[in-house]
């Protein structure tokens, strides 16, 4: 594998290859019940305590549509720049499989509630843009256990029924970062929308992976497989690199790709073939019956559209032109909602370039060494702003203000109180500079004769003396001015 | 004193216990006294005999006459789901499936009074003609031993004609209400799609399943349809429409009411019994003021292979539940396919196993055009064929059957000739509409024939006032011998 | 068309419904009369009829998004044919 001009191939005896990807994201829509039932959707319950007769499929037991889901969908799309369907039907995938009661997944297939869109990408080389093939809503399947009972799969159907987005990309993406960039970039723009959490370790964000390779040139696509179900971008990028090596090294050896399904393995790092499944791949896909075509009128489209808030895109703009912030800091801001919220919120009442270098700078920082979020931070935006604040108007120093925020992260205390008890606050009153500057001078006459004769760099000596006998307290802008009239 | 109670209709019955000449209890044990002579007719699948007198009894100790069916004793198909009672659907793959949850039409029926006394046989996930693909074996009709009561509702006309029960409801795909009732000399009503719940009753096919009532006469079958039709947000594809007050409303009046006589519905072969019994319908509707019109519906003949196509492909998945894994019966198995394979093969009879089989087949890679979507345009045009009569008139009449009732095993080994029976039955489903059946005469062999009303959408009020002037233009009488009892 | 013996198993696998020869064989006796009756459609023009999906003379009614089920978790393990009070509980799966 080389990476020349940020560019993802694979080398096998001086062939080029490409690799192709496209994704289908499952994503969870944030409702509190499921797609056609009435209960719960919460995360983590015990087993089979969410299970309606509808979610179990009980005999004459009937879907009826979560008004919500259907939003949340359209929202996305919007967000998707897609196209939104006005008419879309509901069908049935039929398959049999332990956790899936009715026989079935209802889902759509021909007429998806939401079109093609795209998704913008922001790479180190520019801008792409990766294509959205459509979004379907479905239903989610339970689970089956495998490792409690040795004999026996067990199986939980607390999220039989849960709503689903599929979200499928057209085969756009071409290496690793990509596909890291557009899960995130996806994650972000549902997050901002609140139809999805995008939590992945509770399976909130899934995907199957569709990988091809072609010699570079090429421009019929190859075969193609699909992995499915892969939790974490880490694994997808694990299991794309091994399966386009994989690919690539059975066309070097003349071989040819079967287009299958298959699994990966986080243990082994490998893909595999899921050969029990074969037999069951005529999923016999047909109008639900039992639910009627969604007939969406423009009415309701504009009412969502109308109160769809500020997505990453607009908001990077904004932040350009209205903070002149850099495109690299406005990405980092915008990447997330709640970052994003946070920023702004201090910023608000502070000075935006202190509160973009402070949110970037020793805030995450704190984050990242705690593992938290953003929501999650030991110290408000309310409070971070006051810090600024304190900075700005001089009463502390930049390097004060550090261990300031030191003490702050320890229980969010308001830092006007810090300074205050500490008697942190900074000395300007040039009276009581002039007296600790003149003490230096007096303490060190060989150093001033030095200076006097040419030894420039020794100014630092006595700023470094002066900061330090004030307990790094004095104000050093003050400091300096005084310093260089006293020894001229 | 018994005997006659058991005469009584359904109107007469409530009637008395609203008067106090009769109470719940009287009532109750009279109908269970005579569903355990007749146990021959094996009409029943599940008794709940002890359950429904206590019930009675409690009606009795504070009644409460507001009640549409006060007290009154209900045997109602064994495809309903009722809370406590065991709901087999005719399978052994349900045999021992107890729900715990009501279907809507059966708790409309508690609600108004009604009391459960049992579940009636019929064919096995509602798929047959004759009763003869239920688990639990075929059932008699009592017009005369060893005959189909028709099906797949055969069991509840078996026991309204016998009168095990005052009225009862079935489920009607293809015909499974009207041709049973024509079998039997009873009414049965088929209405409109969307006007009764489908919650809680076991799917065969989705988009044509409808429940409807089976009694003794119109009168009996507009009360029991006021009270099982109602708007159910528990089903998507239920209706929001004005329900009338059937029975109130019901009156012979047809004067200027314009009657459509289909061309396409006199098949080659029909017997001359049928052609009569129809021009003895057409001579009534003119007696009475009616106007006959001569209509076309020229896509008929094609409404039975459609049939065959969108209720098996709709059943193949509907029944893709019964796995083995959450209720039911279970075959034990090697491994998780192999469980389901046992499972399915032991559970299911071999026409529900035929159908499901047809089913996957058209909707299978490579046939769905061909067949499924074949089949579904052809539905908008059976459908358009009604839309165009409806421009000319207010209903249609037809026969109910090419034939009568035929004897047990008859048909059992020639799936096609079985499936010819619901020729008139089948287009009435495809195209959604409300039509009833009611006996009108009795063939050579003196078994009963049925003519069927078909109405608009909707208009269930029409169809039953003109089947309410047939019905008392024809009299029929029903010559049922009790030959099952001694 | 005819439906061959291959055919009918294929069918009886995606149904998951177990057949022998034998019954395969009267199995696809039975479906090719039934089949060759149903061809009778082929007569038909379609080309320009939409096909009708639902006959329901009503539009799609939205539910609010609200938990109205309980947990009723012995109701739905009551009727499962291996008695465990958390789980369902088929062979095990091998995937």
């Amino acid at each position: 594998m080389s990476k020349n001009n940020g560019e993802y191939l694979i080398i096998r005896n001086d062939n080029k290859y490409e690799v192709i990807i496209g994704l289908e994201v499952h994503a969870q829509v944030l409702s509190e019940s499921k797609l056609f039932s009435t209960s719960s959707t919460k995360f983590g319950s015990e087993p089979n305590t969410q299970v309606s007769l509808v979610d179990a499929a009980f005999p004459g037991m009937l879907p009826v549509i979560n008004e919500h889901c259907i939003k949340q969908a359209v929202k996305t799309g919007i967000g998707l720049k897609a196209k939104i369907n006005k008419r879309s039907i509901f069908d049935r995938k039929n398959y049999f499989y332990a956790d899936l009661p009715q026989g079935y997944q209802i889902s759509q297939y021909k007429d998806p509630i939401v079109g093609e869109g795209s998704v913008t990408l922001d790479m180190p080389n520019g801008e792409k843009n990766i294509g959205i093939e459509r979004l379907h809503l479905e239903q989610d399947a339970g689970k089956s256990i495998h490792d409690i009972d040795p004999q026996n799969t067990l199986v939980d159907l607390n999220r039989s029924g849960v709503a689903l987005m599929e979200i499928v990309s057209k085969p756009d993406l071409r290496s690793l970062d990509e596909v890291n960039a557009y899960i995130k970039k996806l994650r972000s723009i549902m997050r901002y929308l609140g139809t999805c959490d995008g939590n992945m370790q509770e399976g909130s964000l899934r995907a199957d992976v569709n990988v091809s390779v072609r010699k570079k040139g090429d421009k019929k696509l190859g075969t193609r497989c699909e992995i499915k179900n892969v939790n974490s971008i880490k694994f997808m990028q694990m299991a794309i690199d091994f399966e386009a090596n994989r690919q690539v090294d059975i066309i070097e050896e003349g071989g040819s790709i079967d287009q299958e399904t298959r699994l990966f393995d986080t243990k082994k790092n490998e893909t595999r073939s899921m050969r029990s499944k074969e037999d069951a791949h005529d999923y016999r896909y047909f109008p639900d019956p039992d639910l009627l075509p969604l007939e969406l009128n423009d009415n309701y489209i504009d009412q969502i559209k109308k109160n769809i808030p500020e997505l990453p895109d607009e908001k990077k703009k904004r932040f350009i032109e209205k903070f002149k912030l850099s495109p690299y800091e406005a990405n980092i801001l915008v990447s997330d909602i709640e970052i994003s919220k946070y920023f702004e919120e201090v910023s608000k009442n502070s000075d935006v370039k202190l509160a973009t270098n402070w949110i970037t700078g020793e805030l995450f920082a704190l984050l990242n060494e705690k593992n938290i979020e953003i929501t999650e931070s030991p110290i408000s935006s309310k409070n971070l702003s006051k810090l600024i604040n304190l900075i700005k108007d001089g009463t502390i120093s930049g390097k004060i203000a550090k261990s300031v925020f030191e003490i702050m992260r320890d229980g969010d205390k308001d830092p006007i109180t810090i300074v205050e008890e500490k008697g942190l606050k900074q000395q300007s009153d040039p009276k009581e500079l002039e007296n600790l500057i003149n003490k230096v001078i007096i303490e060190n006459p060989k150093n001033v004769e030095a200076y006097k004769s040419g030894k420039d760099k020794l100014f630092g000596f006595f700023v470094g003396q002066v900061m330090k006998n004030s307990n790094g307290k004095a104000n050093p802008k003050l400091v300096n001015e005084i310093l260089k009239k006293k020894l001229n | 004193m018994m005997s006659n109670i058991t005469d009584l209709k359904l109107v007469e019955l409530v009637d008395k216990i609203k008067k106090k000449e009769l109470s719940s209890s009287e009532v109750t044990i009279a109908f269970i006294e005579r569903s355990k002579k007749s146990k021959k007719l094996n009409a029943y699948i599940s008794e709940n005999y002890e359950n429904a007198i206590k019930k009675a009894k409690i009606f009795d100790q504070k009644p409460d006459f507001k009640k549409k069916l006060p007290g009154i004793p209900i045997a109602v198909k064994d495809l309903f789901c009722t809370k406590n009672i065991r709901t087999t659907a005719g399978s052994k793959i349900l045999e021992n499936f107890v729900p715990t949850y009501e279907s809507t039409v059966t708790q409309n029926i508690l609600d108004e009074g009604g009391i459960v006394i049992g579940k009636l046989n019929c064919d096995e996930f509602a798929m047959g003609s004759s009763n003869e693909t239920s688990y639990f074996g075929n059932v008699q009709n009592p017009v005369s031993e060893n005959l189909v009561p028709g099906g797949s509702s055969g069991g509840s006309s078996s026991a309204i004609a016998a009168k095990l029960t005052p009225a009862t409801i079935g489920t009607d795909t293809g015909g499974s209400i009207r041709q049973p009732a024509s079998f039997t000399g009873t009414v049965g009503l088929k209405p409109t799609y969307g006007s009764c719940s489908r919650y809680g009753i076991v799917a065969f096919a989705s988009s044509l399943d409808q429940a409807g009532p089976m009694t003794h006469d119109v009168k009996d079958c507009s009360l029991m349809l006021e009270i099982m039709s109602t708007y159910d947000t528990k089903d998507s594809t239920s209706v929001d429409f004005k329900r009338e007050n059937y029975l109130t409303n019901l009156n012979e009046n047809i004067k200027g009411k314009k009657i459509g006589i289909p061309k396409e519905y006199r098949v080659d072969g029909m017997p001359k019994e049928i052609d009569e019994l129809w021009e003895k319908g057409i001579k009534i509707i003119k007696e009475n003021g009616g106007q006959i019109i001569e209509i076309s519906l020229p896509n008929t003949n094609y409404a039975l292979p459609t049939y065959y196509i969108v209720a098996p492909a709709e059943a193949s998945s509907n029944l893709a539940r019964y796995d083995g894994v959450k209720y039911g019966f279970r075959s034990k198995g090697e491994n998780l396919i192999d469980m389901y394979e046992k499972t399915r093969s032991e559970g299911f009879g071999d026409e529900v196993k035929r159908r499901i089989m047809i089913g996957t087949y058209v909707l299978s890679s490579g046939y769905y055009d061909a067949y499924y979507l074949k089949a579904q345009k052809v539905r908008r045009l059976i459908k358009n064929d009604f839309d165009e009569a409806y421009k000319k008139v207010d209903a249609i009449l037809t026969p109910s059957t090419p034939s009568s009732a035929f004897k047990i095993g008859e048909k059992l080994n020639d799936p096609v000739s079985m499936y010819l029976n619901d020729i008139f039955t089948v287009p009435i489903n495809l195209a959604g509409l409300p039509a009833i059946s009611i006996p009108a005469g009795h063939d050579k062999k003196g078994y009963p024939l049925g003519l069927q009303v078909i109405g608009k959408a909707f208009d269930e009020q029409s169809i039953l006032n003109i089947a309410f002037a047939l019905e008392k233009n024809i009299s029929f009488k029903n010559n049922i011998t009790d030959w099952w009892i001694k | 068309m005819t439906i061959d013996l291959k055919t009918v198993k294929h069918i009886s696998k995606l149904s998951r419904i177990s057949i022998d020869d034998n019954k395969a064989k009267k199995l696809g006796k039975d479906l090719n009369s039934i089949f060759s009756f149903i061809e009778k459609l082929n007569e038909l023009d379609t080309k320009n009829t939409e096909p009708l999906t639902s006959i329901a003379e009503t539009t799609l009614k939205l539910r609010k998004d609200e938990i109205k089920s309980e947990n009723i978790r012995e109701d739905i393990l009551k009727n499962s044919p291996d008695k465990n009070k958390d789980f369902f509980v088929v062979p095990k799966v091998i995937e």
